[in-house]
């Protein structure tokens, strides 16, 4: 077995390669979700999540560990918005970025984002993530990579957000998924 | 340890057809992957996905396109022909895949989302994301083209399903 769920795909379907940690379902909103004490038996994680916010289309914001240190996250983004390609990034923020909410009612941005080798002591930790929205007339494509500049295994992740906060039946769900 | 990635179904083409559909999908998963790995009789098709049987002005599609030359960035609107996995620009021996993720299909009060990767061998690359501005559980898949194309025989389409803890 190989592979992540967004760029490529094999036989998944073995009991246990690709396994549900936990999920975080929204019965009303909520600035902050977090997954805490996640084990180092995987090799990758995955969040796959949909995700609204009544204030603006903001990106979803990933923080590991609690480390709050600005310098340890960067990222860039390459984006279409219906219109036009944009490229951007950024770092010194104290974040790494997960594609982006929607706001209108009813509609939820969505997202799949990798964690690679989370585990592993050896290096830093690096994400990409796929997703956006799209409300008929509006919407945004987001593809994303991440760093995290710290090599201590990512034990629990923080998901916050600019402004707003996550409203009702935003839904995240974390995997991870096994090596051979 | 219960199965979290699982397979639906599979279905391979015995001989070119102009759609493949999945029906009575359960909603038992929380998201639903399809993977397509195909190539159509001839370039100028667009593919596309309807759900649940519904042809009306219900799709949009927000996607980004890079061919190696250039890119750029698409919207389409009221579709009726469905949410766009991607352009096939490509000749019959060229191959495309895609895979689709169906976002929390199955739940009863919000829109659907589809989000997508989209390949044609040595053509082009794009991702999408579409809406189906509709609450009901996605129990149908139906995918197609706009150009009374067909998928090559030996294609094949694989819908999986992920469950959640």
């Amino acid at each position: 077995m190989s592979i992540l769920g967004i760029i490529a795909s094999s036989k998944f379907g073995d009991v246990g390669d690709f396994e549900s940690i936990a999920t975080v379902s929204l019965s009303s909103s909520a600035a902050t979700v977090e997954f805490t004490s996640i084990l180092g038996t995987y090799k990758h994680l995955q969040l796959r999540y949909i995700a609204r916010n009544a204030t603006a289309a903001y990106f979803v914001r990933l923080q590991f560990n609690s480390n709050t240190t600005a310098s340890n996250y960067s990222y860039h983004i390459l984006n279409g918005t219906g219109a036009a390609v944009t490229v951007g990034a950024g770092a010194n923020e104290g974040y790494n970025y997960a594609p982006r909410q929607s706001t209108a009612t009813s509609t939820f941005g969505v997202g799949v984002v990798d964690i690679l080798d989370y585990a592993d002591t050896n290096k830093n930790t690096t994400i990409r993530g796929l997703g956006g929205y799209d409300n008929n007339g509006s919407g945004d494509l987001d593809f994303l990579s991440g760093a995290f500049y710290q090599t201590a295994a990512i034990t629990s992740i923080q998901i916050s957000v600019a402004g707003g906060s996550y409203q009702q039946y935003s839904h995240f769900a974390l995997y991870g998924i096994r090596s051979a | 340890m219960p199965i979290t990635y699982e397979p639906i179904a599979t279905t391979t083409l015995g001989s070119a057809a102009a759609d493949v559909t999945f029906s009575s999908i359960s909603g038992s998963y929380t998201d639903l992957v399809l993977i397509i790995d195909t190539a159509m009789s001839s370039s100028g098709a667009t593919v596309y996905i309807r759900v649940n049987s519904d042809s009306g002005s219900n799709y949009s599609t927000t996607t980004l396109y890079g061919n190696g030359t250039s890119a750029l960035s698409v919207r389409l609107s009221n579709n009726t022909n469905g949410m766009m996995v991607g352009p096939y620009d490509g000749f019959s021996t060229e191959r495309l895949n895609a895979i689709c993720h169906f976002m929390n299909y199955s739940n009863t009060t919000t829109y659907k989302t589809m989000m997508n990767r989209f390949n044609q061998s040595d053509k082009s690359t794009d991702a999408s994301v579409s809406l189906w501005r509709s609450t009901s559980a996605i129990t149908t898949i139906f995918v197609r083209n706009n150009s009374s194309q067909t998928f090559a025989s030996g294609s094949t389409f694989t819908l999986y399903g992920i469950k959640a803890a």
